[in-house]
């Protein structure tokens, strides 16, 4: 599990792709900072956080794009899938590595809670709980994306695929208004991503919202394992 | 040790592998001939737990590939047929990389380099493996399959894309290694077999045709009591001659291969040995026998032969 984290580390970071994502995240992130926070001379990052949603939701796909598909177009799977490794420590891995880089991105958001302190009281446990709340559903657009790369050899598909998936997250909140019974509509909000996410960009930090997106984590890391093993069968 | 029991695979209507069933013996090379499209890989792929089977049960040292994957795939090495290598590693960070998949105990670092000493790739063992010729990115995955010293090793065309100098060096160490190790090569190159394996195994459109000692093999299949001769004289008159022979069934003129000396194809009953007969008679008349051999036939002969379904008698199947 560590050794296939490590590898992907060292691939993301010999072609430019992990550079790249990086710097693009701080780009986007300091740029919000700038735009929301510090032109209005205010240490509400509120706006901020609900940007990097969508900051997530296009990127991280092109970070996973690759973790899959590209065993798979070059057979490399086979080494991997005939070593002896389970398949759930090897999708953690993969799922692991991802996580790595999304966490040195996110760790960013301390240093911008430093700056603000510097004109401004700032409520640390906000910071905190946004950078969780920020990892958290970064990890549901890893999982999401990870599970999509297994299911083609292309890394262009697999990129647009996750997108896509991303999109039909938030779509959910627009199938809620124009469903017919009220049951309906109650269902689909309840499973809105982005209501639950907007909880913690305003300071709520609650329980069930952290259960549901470890639950589509979970989901979604199985059914990639799923895929892997079904494969063997076909 | 190596047990494969009724094998099958099945992909959609395509019967890839037909109920096979062979074992490997424990320090001995199984070569795993058959023609393109035969099912060599996809058995390979189920030995080795990439692939499941449709029916049928593949056992390793004992250990049921489908029931306990993880312990039997601990005792394999597998040289797929497109060598498993990332482009954007060095070859050292690759082969560390497989060392700690395969969770390996022994002393990493001199393990690692005996390896690469073994199928010589010490000098590229810095570079990057997108930029090693075809040939390099072949000996990489070889040295892949033997990271962790597993005891069975399943080589799927392991001399591809060699030139003929590694081809005789990889040959030489796959002899080597089979001394301590139960191997599985599979190939579609018979002189490689030949030169390789104790025991050959051929499939052809999924199904075993033959499986046998590599000398019982050619002994088999070459027919003893068929034999070419040359002798001077009149073809008519030697016709004749042998024809007369009793246990002769066919005798045929088959060119003059001298001025004044004929070449004869001769067939006695199957099991007979003619040899001191004919010598006798054609002395009798004086004449000269310049050649005499049993009509062997080479291994590719009996490839093709069993391959394009001429069955012959006597072959286990
Ligand atoms: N994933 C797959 N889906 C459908 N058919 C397949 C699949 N993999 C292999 N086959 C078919 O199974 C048969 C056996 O293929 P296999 O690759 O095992 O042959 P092979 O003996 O290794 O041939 P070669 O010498 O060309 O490597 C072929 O007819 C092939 O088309
Ligand atoms: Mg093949």
């Amino acid at each position: 599990m560590l050794a296939i984290m490590k590898r992907e580390l060292l691939s993301y970071f010999t072609s430019p792709l992990g550079y790249v994502f990086v710097a693009v995240y701080y780009l986007f992130s300091g740029l919000f900072l700038f735009l929301f926070t510090l032109s209005y001379q205010s240490a509400n990052m509120e706006t901020v956080y609900t940007g990097m949603f969508f900051v997530m939701m296009i990127m991280i796909p092109i970070l996973t794009m690759r973790l899959m598909a590209e065993e798979n177009r070059q057979k490399t799977d086979q080494l991997l899938l005939t070593s002896p490794v389970s398949l759930p420590r090897l999708v953690i891995g993969k799922f692991l590595s991802a996580f790595a880089i999304l966490l040195v991105c996110t760790l960013i958001f301390l240093v911008y809670g430093l700056v603000l302190s510097g004109f401004a009281t700032v409520n640390w446990a906000i910071i905190l709980g946004n950078i969780f709340g920020m990892l958290l559903i970064g990890s549901v657009f890893i999982a999401s994306g990870l599970f999509i790369s297994t299911l083609t050899e292309n890394q262009m598909i697999s990129a647009v695929g996750s997108i896509g998936l991303n999109i039909a997250f938030i779509l959910i909140d627009s199938f809620a208004a124009v469903m017919p019974a009220k049951f309906l509509q109650e269902l689909f909000s309840s499973l809105s991503f982005f209501a639950k996410y907007s909880q913690f960009t305003l300071g709520v930090f609650s329980l069930s919202n952290i259960f549901f997106f470890l639950s589509v984590i979970f989901i979604f890391i199985f059914l990639t394992v799923r895929v892997l093993e079904k494969r063997r069968w076909a | 040790m190596i047990e494969v029991k009724n094998l099958t695979k099945q992909y959609g209507s395509k019967l890839a592998v037909n109920n096979i069933s062979f074992s490997v013996k424990e320090g001995e090379i199984l070569g795993f001939l058959g023609p393109n499209g035969a099912g060599k890989s996809t058995t390979m792929n189920m030995l080795t737990g990439y692939i499941s089977s449709t029916s049928g049960t593949a056992t390793i040292n004992g250990i049921d590939v489908l029931e306990d994957p993880i312990a039997a795939k601990m005792h394999i090495g597998y040289l797929p047929e497109k060598p498993p290598v990332y482009g954007d590693m060095t070859v050292m960070e690759y082969l560390r990389f497989v060392y700690s998949l395969k969770k390996s105990k022994m002393p990493r670092e001199s393990h690692l380099a005996e390896i690469c000493e073994l199928v010589k790739i010490t000098e590229v063992r810095k570079r990057l493996i997108r930029n090693l010729s075809k040939g390099y990115q072949q000996r990489v995955g070889f040295a892949q399959a033997l990271v962790g010293n597993p005891n069975v090793l399943i080589l799927d065309e392991p001399t591809v894309g060699l030139d003929p100098k590694q081809i005789i060096e990889i040959r030489t160490l796959i002899k080597k290694l089979g001394k301590n190790h139960t191997v599985i090569l599979s190939s579609h190159i018979l002189p490689e077999i030949q030169a390789v394996c104790d025991r050959i195994v051929v499939i052809s459109s999924g199904s075993i045709v033959a499986n046998d000692s590599t000398d019982a093999l050619a002994k088999n299949m070459s027919a003893d009591h068929k034999l070419v001769v040359r002798t001077e004289g009149s073809s008519d008159d030697v016709k004749k001659l042998l024809s007369s022979i009793p246990g002769m069934d066919r005798v045929y003129v088959n060119r003059e291969a001298e001025p004044g000396v004929y070449e004869y194809y001769l067939e006695a009953t199957q099991g007979k040995d003619l040899r001191r007969e004919i010598s006798k008679k054609l002395s009798s008349r004086n004449y000269p026998i310049l050649m005499m051999k049993s009509n062997e036939l080479s291994l590719e002969e009996i490839f093709l032969k069993l391959t394009t379904g001429d069955n012959y008698g006597g072959v286990d199947k």
